[in-house]
């Protein structure tokens, strides 16, 4: 037993409400600079819906993830080392960026800068590619709320999977939000897939993360991960993930996304698993069995056997603590709720989900049935086929009894708790029908209906002084709290690296993005990559030049704002 | 053998030399960020797909035909029984596929970034000399090779031994005073390639990832190896005073 940390997620998606904050403040957070406009670290897809990228889901055609081959050995669907070699000068499989949408701007500046004229000027769309007049005509959410209607949502590649008569009952229609991230695997196609050994898997959190001065611009990561969670950058020419604001979970404070949740459906915590154990769990012949393997890796933090290996294997004890404290580990194994996305792709995924109910409560509602009683509700999932056979699809790889299952587990909740709210009775054998007492479900609905803040997230922070003793506690510190403009050649001090500003030692990743973004946003600020020798037009002085707190030897231009 | 012979034949070589040495290591040692093959296939596939695999494979056999034809000394050869003739037979042979595809390669790539409006707009102007230097030196070198398919210039006895004399630093400048022009042209823009190659994105040519046939797939690595992204070192003069090793200077870039 070798046991390793994992910092998981899990997003209970009856409470999602489509808003997209998540989406729009980590882009805000990690995304909004050029090279990576058309990324969304954090996405939300309406489903049934194609998502983002256009069908990315369709392994047959996009060629992510594993597969376990005739021998029961688990190989890239992509191909191996030696296909990546072969096709390293241009892969056969990367999604372009139409797959995702072109990303576009406005031309403001007409607004206030036309002529006197007849019309109302308007603000044309530009893309941020080629800088051209553009038509939008797709974007990261394009079908929300099942927007453009049956056409699009039929190109759904789980509709496709689940058969055709479902496909002639859509008239049933029924509708959830799926935000999605980067899973952080435990058994990693993206890490698997790139040839220079830039992106890693960090061993105290195992959050993956690409290596800015190693990687190298082969692009096989965006093949490997069946999520499409991998962005080329394709100003700096270098591959950019979720990084699951790894600066933030190192002192403590979760991700930007789950922060700002508006849904607060977001759960961070720590899971222990058995490292040696993975690639086996990830092997197991039938795809169904694939959830059920995945729990089976984890590590029940409260077995003393287990605190002890992993005390033993160098897990700090405060860490271990808080693993027991786990509201993720609460979801995915005390409560059996929360269930991992696609996991026939066999990457053992770490953002888990509680599937929703609200499909079959609604439906329930609508029939003028009363949706809180614990038989109409059980009736209602075994009834309603299509919602649990495309949550199926979407998070056990077809069986249908596991979500069967939760979405039983979450009806009894809310017949059980009914009975609570009204007259205050605890009525033992609703909960008995799910197996769970009624003081579990109690603390089961207060996880998730209540869902304090600190219950959300047990977090433990980075435990520096094992590394580099002194150096990073320090460092940690500063950038929680400091201002960092002064980096040398930063921005701040309106430099860039030799070859424009893709090039260069990297800039911290915190506020510095902030004051590009700031020139960026200007009118003018033209896309593609800028630079190299013979680029000698003065770079726009950000904002931070003229009153960054140190003035540096590198501080000597003019500062002359555009 | 006049002055610009040397400056020509023994000084150009040499600061080239010099150049892509010194230069490969300065941008490795500050800027790894910028090291990147700086793909443009999110853009553009198709053509990509075509062009790009010839170039690339093409150059690469260009570059085996170097090696065996300018490393390797003729008596070698002859010591294992290719002949002078059997010998040439073959250079040409596979000098002439290889060039070949190599230049449709790149003439499918140059067209695809002239004509595909997001692939020229990340073109830089840095990658435009680059293309034309490369290209140049390219379309000289094959001119080359189709202009002696009947043999009648040993460069073996000449250009060969140049460039070995360059790599041995017992170099003899009248050995390419005396070569045809085209070789001599190609030559000085192979120069102007290799000095221009560390500011280029030519780097790539030396990420090969070939360490992948051998390493693990999935790449576990602590998060206290190295300074990582989002975390700084301390301002010169504020380190903290429990560090035991001394921190190497961060030296200052100096803006435009
Ligand atoms: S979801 Fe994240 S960790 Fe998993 S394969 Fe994709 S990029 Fe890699
Ligand atoms: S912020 Fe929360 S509720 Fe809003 S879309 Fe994102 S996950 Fe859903």
């Amino acid at each position: 037993m070798r046991v390793m940390a994992q910092m998981a997620m899990v997003m209970n998606l009856d409470k999602c409400i489509g808003c997209h904050t998540c989406s729009v403040t980590c882009k805000q957070a990690w995304t909004n600079r050029s090279g990576v406009e058309y990324a969304w670290f954090n996405n939300v897809e309406t489903r049934p819906g194609q998502g983002y990228p256009r069908t990315y889901e369709d392994q047959q055609r996009w060629q992510g993830g594993w597969v376990r081959d005739r021998r029961g050995r688990l190989r890239l669907r992509a191909g191996g080392r030696l296909r990546k070699l072969a096709t390293i000068f241009s892969n056969p499989v990367l999604p372009t960026i139409n797959d995702y949408y072109e990303p576009w701007t406005y031309d403001y500046e007409t607004l206030v800068e036309a002529p006197l004229g007849e019309h109302t000027p308007v603000a044309r769309p530009k893309s941020l590619i080629s800088g051209e007049d553009m038509k939008i005509s797709w974007s990261a959410n394009w079908d929300d709320d099942l927007g453009g209607g049956p056409e699009l949502t039929s190109h759904d590649p789980l509709l496709a999977k689940i058969s055709a008569d479902i496909k002639l009952s859509y008239e049933q229609v029924f509708m959830f939000y799926l935000p999605r991230i980067c899973e952080h695997c435990l058994n990693p196609s993206c890490v698997a897939s790139c040839p220079s050994g830039a992106m890693y898997k960090r061993s105290e959190d195992g959050i993956v993360l690409v290596d800015q001065d190693r990687c190298r611009g082969w692009r096989m990561c965006v093949t490997g991960c069946p999520y499409k969670k991998v962005y080329f950058n394709h100003r700096t020419g270098k591959a950019e993930k979720c990084t699951f604001c790894y600066p933030r979970i190192e002192v403590g404070l979760p991700t930007v996304c789950a922060e700002t949740c508006v849904g607060r459906l977001r759960y961070i915590g720590v899971v222990l698993y058995d490292a040696d154990r993975v690639l086996e769990a990830a092997s197991v012949a039938d795809p169904t069995e694939l959830y059920r393997a995945q729990r089976s890796v984890l590590l029940d933090p409260n077995d003393p056997e287990v605190a002890a290996a992993a005390e033993a294997g160098g897990i700090p004890r405060d860490w271990v603590q808080a693993a027991q404290r786990s509201p993720v580990w609460a979801l995915i194994s005390t409560y059996q709720v929360a269930l991992p996305l696609h996991p026939e792709y066999r990457t053992m995924p770490m953002v888990w989900y509680i599937p929703p109910l609200s499909p079959v409560v609604d439906a329930l509602r609508e029939t003028g049935h009363d949706a809180e009683d614990v038989d109409n509700l059980f009736g209602a999932v075994d009834a309603l086929r299509i919602p649990a056979a495309y949550l199926a699809e979407l998070f056990t790889a077809g069986d249908v009894g596991i979500v069967d299952g939760v979405l039983r587990r979450l009806a009894a909740m809310r017949a059980y708790m009914r009975g609570v709210s009204l007259d205050g009775t605890r009525d033992e054998s609703v909960a008995a029908r799910v197996g769970m007492s009624g003081s579990q479900v109690e603390d089961m609905y207060r996880l998730l209906a209540i869902a304090k803040y600190e219950d959300r997230y047990v977090i433990p922070r980075a435990h520096a002084e094992l590394g580099d003793p002194g150096q990073k506690a320090h460092e940690l510190e500063e950038l929680a709290t400091g201002c960092s403009l002064d980096v040398e050649g930063g921005p701040g001090m309106g430099g860039w690296g030799p070859f424009g500003e893709s090039s260069g030692r990297l800039a911290p990743v915190a506020v510095e993005t902030f004051h590009v973004l700031k020139t960026r946003q200007r009118p003018g600020a033209e896309p593609g990559p800028t630079g190299g020798p013979g680029d000698e037009e003065p770079a726009a002085p950000p904002p931070g030049a003229e009153t960054g707190p140190t003035g540096g030897p590198g501080d000597d231009q003019s500062a002359a704002p555009r | 053998m006049s002055g610009a012979d040397v400056l020509v034949w023994v000084v150009l070589p040499y600061v080239s030399t010099a150049v892509f040495a010194v230069g490969l290591w300065w941008r490795w040692r500050y800027d790894k960020f910028g090291w990147t093959t700086r793909s443009s296939q999110v853009y553009e596939s198709r053509l990509l797909r075509l062009g790009s695999p010839l170039f690339h494979f093409g150059i690469l056999l260009v570059l085996l035909g170097h090696v065996g034809g300018l490393l390797v000394p003729e008596s070698w050869t002859n010591a294992v029984g290719i002949g002078e003739g059997t010998y040439h037979v073959v250079a040409v042979g596979l000098g002439s596929v290889s060039g070949l595809a190599t230049v449709v390669g790149l003439a499918i790539l140059i067209y695809r970034r002239r004509t595909v409006g997001p692939v020229f707009s990340a073109t830089t102007r840095n990658d435009k000399a680059m293309y034309v230097v490369l290209g140049l030196t390219i379309l000289v070198g094959v001119a080359n090779t189709l202009g002696n398919v009947t043999g009648g210039y040993d460069y073996r006895q000449s250009v060969a031994l140049w460039v070995r004399g360059v790599l041995s630093f017992n170099v003899d400048a009248a050995l390419m005073a005396g070569a045809p022009l085209g070789f001599q042209v190609h030559a000085v823009l192979a120069c102007v390639l290799f000095a221009m190659w560390p500011f280029t994105r030519l780097v790539h040519v030396f990420s090969v990832p070939l360490g992948y046939l051998a390493r693990p797939y999935v790449v576990y690595r602590s998060r206290d190896q190295r300074e990582t992204l989002g975390s700084r070192g301390p301002r010169p003069g504020w380190e903290p005073t429990s560090r035991h090793e001394p921190r190497e200077p961060v030296r200052a870039r100096r803006t435009r």
